[in-house]
């Protein structure tokens, strides 16, 4: 198996005492980001990227996804405790959660928690170990009509998919693609959408936007609902984690079907949240005693974290592959790879094999070590949010600055997230979805330059999205994909007529 | 008092003249086809007309649905709160530009912790200085990341 020999590179480059030390600080940091109300994995990952600036890639990369994997945990622990989800993904875990802390509970939840993300995330490293590669030699031979098919379908699959209203995330993707084209035209060298402000000539950056739409405008919400916390104590003892890890076998169906969900819903964009939902639903439908479930049931906190974590890592998948992000912190640690001067995508696979070998690694270790360090550190973080939110709120703002400021040393980037602050929070309000524009904003110039180099080759003739099979199904998937609601609207008045 | 439907078609009539602004431009910039393919402004115009044509069917469908109540967008209570926040940043903003961003981040968290969170004066000062200084560490020394600095720094010889 190929793959093993890769995966032990990958331990090796992995294994010094400075990448160890990174980790533990990453995944601390991540922790710390995800209990805290206003920020959580997107923010955290944005907010701390500077941090990495000065470091190689691989150490970068691998405190980063740590950051990520500790944001995935400390979610869990404000939905427990306070019924705060920390993140949209955690909300479905309060719906048993709390109601399992309120009886006394807390430490039996949380060790099922994080043992269940534990889980589900070992499962999408599984994938993600065996069929990256794969996959990633399978999208070497794409020209760019088939990476213009893939971001299609990407772009498709949001507006067909997604809850909201279609034309609300229209305006949300156009937006992000029309923000990605300010500045300097990848392709021609020419200057547009500018309107002679020399501010505007380096673009706009992604990662200054992602801040102020994540971080700025969570506190103005946050503020505006006035968060009362009050929550329970808990610190875990062995005996629990032993007595619940006992538990656990016995669910091993919510747990297998969890992750299956999850790892499918990680790799189709925007998959997370609904992710989480699902996993609850399924294992409440597949449950012989339905009317437990809400009031403290402890399959009721393993269906959605195992999805929810399975869906959070294996958005990392298409990202590393195929340079396409699942997720919205995807999309950010796609950025910082830019940062980095690394393309990510199928060629990452054979020029930076230590990078991404060390990273997939690092999924496996940084999940253990995590594991053990919530395990046993919930009471310090617990106690975070205590701490008044008068004082953390103009703290989170301070570091937003910081990380705005220090992707490009420019302060006209500090007014953008003050700007995008304000816009995330009216979008928010009226319900224009803030991902599709994430990941619009991050893919826009790829997107783009596939289609004009596709157009190029080929004359200007469109037909070359259907000129062999491969790009063909894939834009004849995106279109349905599109058109989806409307599919499905007609399939059931015709099964209406036939019955 | 305002609705959440109020705020939409504001909203949906900013963007449907940014739309505008910038598919403009971009018709200015060159939309057909060239020699050697599509020319810079080809891609982002039709993006507008997409954008344009989602803003007006948002605005057509509010028109539809105007008799219908809607939800309120913000209390004059939760907008006061926000703006508890929003005033202090904006000023954060400013002073950045001015004190460089650690003496900003001082003034910021002692002032909000004892205005807006009414807390002990004393508490207020001592958070917002170990916070600015450990930022300061962090960055500036220890990481090598370099932030706006003002006249206070330079006392110090940073």
């Amino acid at each position: 198996m190929e793959a093993f020999g890769l995966l032990w590179y990958g331990f090796g480059v992995l294994l010094t005492w400075k990448t160890l030390a990174l980790m533990m600080v990453g995944l601390v940091l991540g922790i710390f980001v995800g209990v805290l109300p206003g920020l959580g994995g997107p923010n955290g990952v944005a907010i701390l990227l500077p941090l990495t600036f000065t470091m190689d890639p691989t150490s970068a990369i691998v405190m980063l996804s740590c950051i990520y994997w500790g944001a995935l945990f400390g979610g869990a622990i404000t939905s427990i405790l306070f019924n705060i989800p920390g993140e949209a993904w955690s909300v479905a875990t309060t719906f048993d959660g709390y109601p399992m802390a309120q009886q006394g509970r807390a430490a039996e939840a949380l060790t099922a928690a994080f043992t269940s993300s534990f889980i589900g995330s070992l499962v999408a490293v599984l994938l993600i170990t065996f069929l990256a590669p794969g996959i990633a030699s399978f999208a070497l031979r794409f020209g760019p009509p088939e990476f213009f098919a893939v971001y299609l379908l990407t772009f498709c699959s949001f507006v067909g998919l997604g809850r909201e209203e279609k034309h609300k995330t229209i305006i949300s993707m156009a937006l992000g693609l029309l923000l990605a084209g300010v500045g300097m035209d990848t392709v021609s060298g020419q200057l547009r959408m500018v309107f002679g402000w020399p501010e505007l000539y380096r673009g706009i950056n992604f990662l200054v936007a992602v801040i102020g739409l994540f971080g700025i405008s969570e506190i103005m919400l946050t503020m505006e609902e006035r968060l009362a916390l009050r929550g329970h104590a808990a610190a875990i003892s062995l005996r629990v984690v032993l007595k619940v890890w006992k538990e656990m076998p016995r669910y091993w169906m919510t747990l297998l079907r969890s992750s299956a969900i999850g790892c499918w819903l990680g790799i189709t964009p925007g998959g997370a949240i609904a992710a989480s939902f699902m996993g609850y639903n399924l294992a409440k439908r597949f449950s012989d005693d339905k009317e437990s479930f809400g009031k403290g049931r402890i399959e009721g906190v393993f269906a959605p974290e195992t999805a929810a974590h399975a869906s959070g890592t294996s958005a990392l998948l298409p990202m590393l592959a195929l340079g396409i992000p699942g997720s919205g912190t995807a999309a950010i640690l796609l950025g910082g790879l830019m940062v980095w001067g690394l393309n990510p995508g199928p060629l990452l696979f054979v020029e930076h094999k230590n990078f991404v070998w060390g990273l997939i690694a690092s999924m496996y270790l940084g999940n253990v070590v995590g594991l053990v360090l919530v395990l046993t550190t919930v009471p310090v973080f617990a106690a975070v949010l205590r701490v008044p939110f008068a004082a953390i709120a103009p703290m989170i703002v301070v570091s937003c600055a910081i990380g705005a400021y220090a992707i490009q040393n420019a302060m006209f980037d500090i007014w953008l997230m003050l700007l995008f602050g304000v816009v995330g929070y009216v979008f928010k309000k009226i319900g224009i979805p803030l991902a599709p524009f994430t990941l619009a904003l991050v893919l826009g110039n790829r997107a783009e330059d596939a289609f004009r180099l596709s157009m190029i080759g080929a004359g200007g003739d469109l037909r070359v999205f259907w000129s062999n099979g491969l790009v063909g199904t894939i834009t004849t998937l995106a279109l349905v994909l599109l058109f989806w609601p409307l599919i499905s609207a007609g399939w059931d008045r015709l099964r209406g007529k036939a019955t | 008092m305002t609705s959440n439907r109020a705020v939409d078609v504001v909203v949906s009539l900013l963007l449907l003249a940014l739309a505008g602004v910038l598919g403009y431009d971009n018709w200015r910039t060159g939309v057909s086809w060239d020699a050697t393919g599509p020319q810079p402004g080809y891609f982002p115009f039709y993006l507008a007309l997409l954008m344009a044509g989602a803003c007006v069917y948002g605005l057509a469908k509010e028109y539809l649905a105007r008799r219908q109540p809607s939800e309120t967008f913000v209390t004059r209570e939760q907008f006061t709160r926000v703006l508890q926040v929003f005033a202090p940043t904006l000023a954060f903003c400013v002073l950045t530009q001015w004190l460089g961003l650690y003496v900003a981040s001082f003034l910021l968290i002692a002032g909000f912790m004892a205005w807006v969170g009414r807390i002990a004066w004393w508490k207020s000062i001592v958070t917002g200085l170990v916070f600015a200084v450990l930022m300061f560490v962090t960055f500036e020394i220890a990481f090598d990341v370099i932030m706006p600095k003002g006249p206070v720094e330079a006392l110090f010889g940073h």
